[in-house]
């Protein structure tokens, strides 16, 4: 029972994993752009929602109604104004300029809220808990994040392959310059492609930040559990995505019931192992 | 009456290669214009130049009238100007039918529940109805052929150009390619049709241009310049090379 209940959380947490995974994965897919600032733009969107629930007084689920529009903005005019002009033949430059944007907005965090740690504050809904078994409880938050992730997944494979956005995403994808000769106007679907990835980024940086303290210098390590999440799962599938998430949550649960120390070591062992075993990851899309 | 799409004194070069020096073509509206030339004359350059993804070192591009010189490709192919690829490039991971609609969609800018209708209809007259939910990764080259096709007119061209769509067909697909590029021409779309297969070309084009060290050569009537000393001079070359 012991374990089972290590195993549950460890998949509820995935859910998480495979929400900072997911807005990687897209962008990578439509645009071959890696953002290496992904991890700090989670740790934004929770300082964002910080300000949002002070300064408006409510509570930080409820944030998201604005939190998520305005990660999408910024991710729409940072691709158009600054990201698109990066991207060419040549993966290097939007590295380096993402690199640069991660330091940028970490030391501006610490510039405006200094580096203390926050928490936001979910209320009652914090210790809501249901039994499942005699000795297995569920916190209601956790099942709440782990259903947002499944819907946002499944939600981003409904886009994919049943809207016009999402087929103009695969087109550009699969050759920009032939999409662009069939009227796709690729600088405005890369920007598109990256405000729906900053719109994941809000909804899983305000999770993030109910479940643990969270301050400026955060960012990397879930850049690195979202990396890692989407290399298990396979690159170009939402729902293997999810699996990878959830592995990896599964992995580090069961880490740290072995010994604390090892809830990182275990996960990223895992994330090894997968890569020596299968780099494609364990569910790769059947490529074109 | 000006021509609906004119290259103006267009001149390119890769490195010490000039494929385009100071060409002019016109393309009157409702004409088919054929263009020939060995291989590495600079044919499908030409395309890359009139649709925007080869930027010209110098010269114009005119389209109904405007400089669209520097006008970005998918706002050309909105105008009305599309292409199909020597080398067959579809949407490999999308099916036939997407491949459609995501032409018909944004190259005409159209609600994507206005188009379904429409790319039925195009796949139907291409002869790809029954691979609609193929996916087009997995097409024969004949198939990719038509899906190039079927795709440049999903955009609803003004100005459609073929880059050597016959080449590798057998000689039934390729007369069924020929009444369906007479029927698209018959429906008022202007053509430029690059092809080796010069029997297929005859059979539609209004003009023939020969084109050779980044120079027309040879305009006119199709069968006088099929027929003339500076195309037998080229081709004779070619022959003496293989
Ligand atoms: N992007 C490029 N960079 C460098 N050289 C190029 C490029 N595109 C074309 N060339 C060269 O320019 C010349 C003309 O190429 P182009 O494809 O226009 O010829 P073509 O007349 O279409 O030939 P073919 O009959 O073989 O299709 C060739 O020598 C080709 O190698
Ligand atoms: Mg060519």
């Amino acid at each position: 029972m012991q374990w089972f209940n290590v195993v549950l959380q460890g998949v509820l947490i995935g859910g998480l994993y495979a929400m900072f995974a997911a807005g990687l994965s897209l962008i990578f897919g439509v645009m071959r752009l890696v953002n290496i600032a992904h991890g700090d733009l989670i740790v934004l969107a929770a300082y964002i929602s910080l300000i949002v629930t002070q300064a408006m007084g409510v509570d930080p689920l409820t944030s998201l109604l604005l939190v998520v529009p305005v990660m999408a903005l910024i991710g729409y005019a940072l691709q158009r104004g600054l990201l698109n002009r990066t991207l060419g033949e040549d993966l290097l430059p939007p590295l380096l300029v993402t690199f640069g944007l991660s330091i940028i907005i970490q030391n501006g965090l610490l510039e405006l809220f200094t580096a203390d740690s926050r928490r936001l504050q979910a209320g009652t809904i914090e210790i809501l808990t249901f039994q499942v078994t005699q000795s297995v409880w569920v916190g209601a938050l956790p099942l709440i994040q782990f259903g947002v992730a499944v819907a946002a997944v499944a939600g981003l494979q409904a886009l994919f392959y049943k809207t016009a956005l999402g087929r103009a995403f695969r087109a550009t994808s699969d050759d920009q310059s032939v999409a662009q000769l069939m009227g796709l106007d690729t600088r405005h679907v890369f920007a598109m492609a990256m405000a729906l990835s900053l719109a994941i980024v809000a909804i899983a940086g305000v999770f993030l930040a109910i479940r643990t303290n969270f301050d400026p210098a955060i960012g990397s390590a879930r850049l690195i559990f979202g990396f890692e999440a989407v290399i298990i799962g396979g690159l170009g599938s939402m729902w293997g995505t999810l699996a990878g998430g959830i592995i990896l949550g599964i992995s580090q649960a069961i880490g740290a019931q072995i010994d604390p120390g090892w809830q990182l070591l275990a996960g990223h062992i895992v994330f090894l192992a997968i890569l020596a075993v299968r780099p494609q990851g364990l569910f790769p899309k059947v490529s074109g | 009456m000006a021509p609906i799409l004119a290259l103006e004194n267009i001149s390119k070069r890769f490195g010490a290669v000039i494929v385009a020096d100071s060409v002019d073509l016109a393309l009157n509206d409702g004409e088919a214009l054929g263009i020939i030339g060995p291989n590495g004359a600079g044919k499908t350059t030409l395309f890359g130049i009139a649709t925007g993804t080869v930027a010209p070192d110098a010269g114009r591009v005119v389209f109904s009238g405007e400089d669209i010189t520097r006008l970005q490709p998918e706002r050309r192919c909105r105008r009305g100007l599309a292409r199909s690829f020597q080398i067959p490039q579809p949407f490999s991971g999308m099916t036939v039918f997407e491949n459609v609609v995501v032409a018909a969609a944004f190259g005409a800018n159209e609600r994507e529940n206005a188009v379904y209708h429409r790319c039925a209809e195009l796949l139907e007259r291409c002869g790809l109805a029954d691979k609609a939910n193929t996916r087009a990764g997995g097409l024969t080259l004949l198939d990719r052929k038509r899906l190039e096709l079927a795709r440049a007119l999903a955009t609803k061209p003004r100005v459609l150009l073929l880059d050597e769509v016959a080449g590798g067909l057998t000689e039934h697909e390729c007369s069924a390619l020929v009444a369906l590029i007479k029927d698209v021409r018959a429906s008022g779309i202007s053509i430029i049709w690059i092809e080796h297969v010069v029997h297929a070309l005859l059979a539609v084009i209004d003009r023939l241009l020969v084109l050779h060290g980044g120079k027309f050569i040879a305009a006119g009537d199709p069968h006088t310049v099929i027929r003339s000393q500076e195309v037998a001079e080229i081709y004779m070359g070619i022959d003496a090379d293989a």
